[in-house]
């Protein structure tokens, strides 16, 4: 059992973050605005959980000016890759092992 | 127990917003049925107006006249699939709209940019190569460019949305190159492409999705 929960990672327990890493798992980078629409969260919830994701290391902030606009980008870096899978294994064999 | 549960509808979170976040499925069977029906009405429309019943053999007179002599034909019929086209695109743009207001979900997303900038670079291609090979009077292989570039379109664009869209391209560049093999059949592979394959494909998608 012990081998099996050493899997789950703390960093990815709560729901936004979970959704956060699974929008950029699938997509090359997306942006603060569309993943509030996407994960249907308010700026400051979703702007914590990216800091802290950010500070793990598991994702990479690309901020840019679109026109006069900024526009930050997120994107996962490798790191966050092989954390989330090893994330989603861990909870398939909780799942598996019941 | 309870972390069993929990892990469970956390798995169902993560497949539900990877799909969501990387495939536009807000793209409604209705448009396919639509586009079918309007492919088919154009096709008509060509046969018994523009070319008077069948009686100007599509292929033959186009090659057996200068291109002045047939300008106004050219016209015509160009227009006809240009209304074609909007109507099947506004079409398809209404009902998608519909389909994303009914589930709640937004319309312009990253992945709806994709789908569409995946789909526009062929299809814009084919009909920048279309326009040259109609004025270059080469008319022999329009139809079959015409269906063998939407066919490339799809699937390039099929991995943004559902799986289906994928596999109803392959069938238009099948549909595409037969129609290369069978000079003057022109009329009834459009029919067969854009018609029948498109109202197959919208009413396989509306049972499968949208009842």
């Amino acid at each position: 059992m012990k081998d099996l929960i050493s899997g789950i990672n703390k960093v990815f327990e709560n729901r936004v973050r979970l959704g956060i890493m699974s929008v950029l798992m699938v997509n090359d980078s997306y942006d603060f605005n569309n993943l509030k629409k996407t994960l249907n969260v308010t700026d400051g919830n979703l702007a914590s959980h990216l800091k802290a994701l950010e500070e793990k290391g598991m994702i990479k902030v690309n901020k840019r000016f679109i026109g006069r606009k900024p526009n930050t980008n997120y994107s996962v870096t490798i790191k966050g890759i092989a954390d989330f899978k090893q994330h989603l294994k861990a909870l398939e064999n909780l799942i598996k092992d019941q | 127990m309870e972390t069993d549960n929990k892990s469970i509808e956390d798995i169902r979170t993560i497949r539900k917003i990877m799909e969501e976040s990387s495939r536009f499925l807000s793209l409604s069977g209705l448009s396919g049925v639509f586009a079918g029906v309007t492919a088919i009405a154009g096709a008509l429309v060509a046969y018994f107006f523009i070319l008077n019943n069948g009686s100007i053999h599509f292929d033959e007179y186009f090659r057996s006249h200068l291109a002045k002599e047939t300008i106004m034909l050219r016209w015509q019929l160009m227009a006809d699939a240009a209304v074609v086209l909007a109507l099947s695109v506004l079409f398809a743009l209404y009902f998608s709209f519909k389909k994303a207001k009914r589930d709640g979900v937004n319309f312009w997303t990253p992945v709806s940019k994709r789908l569409l900038i995946n789909l526009l670079i062929p299809l814009v291609t084919g009909g920048v190569f279309i326009l040259v090979l109609i004025f270059q009077n080469h008319i022999q292989l329009i139809v079959t460019c015409f269906l063998i570039f939407y066919g490339l379109a799809l699937v390039n664009a099929g991995k943004f949305t559902f799986d289906e869209v994928f596999y109803l391209g392959i069938l238009e560049i099948i549909t595409g190159l037969i129609c290369a093999l069978l000079p003057g059949w022109s009329l009834i592979f459009w029919i067969i492409g854009f018609g029948v394959l498109h109202i197959i494909y919208g009413l396989v998608m509306f049972r499968k999705y949208e009842k």
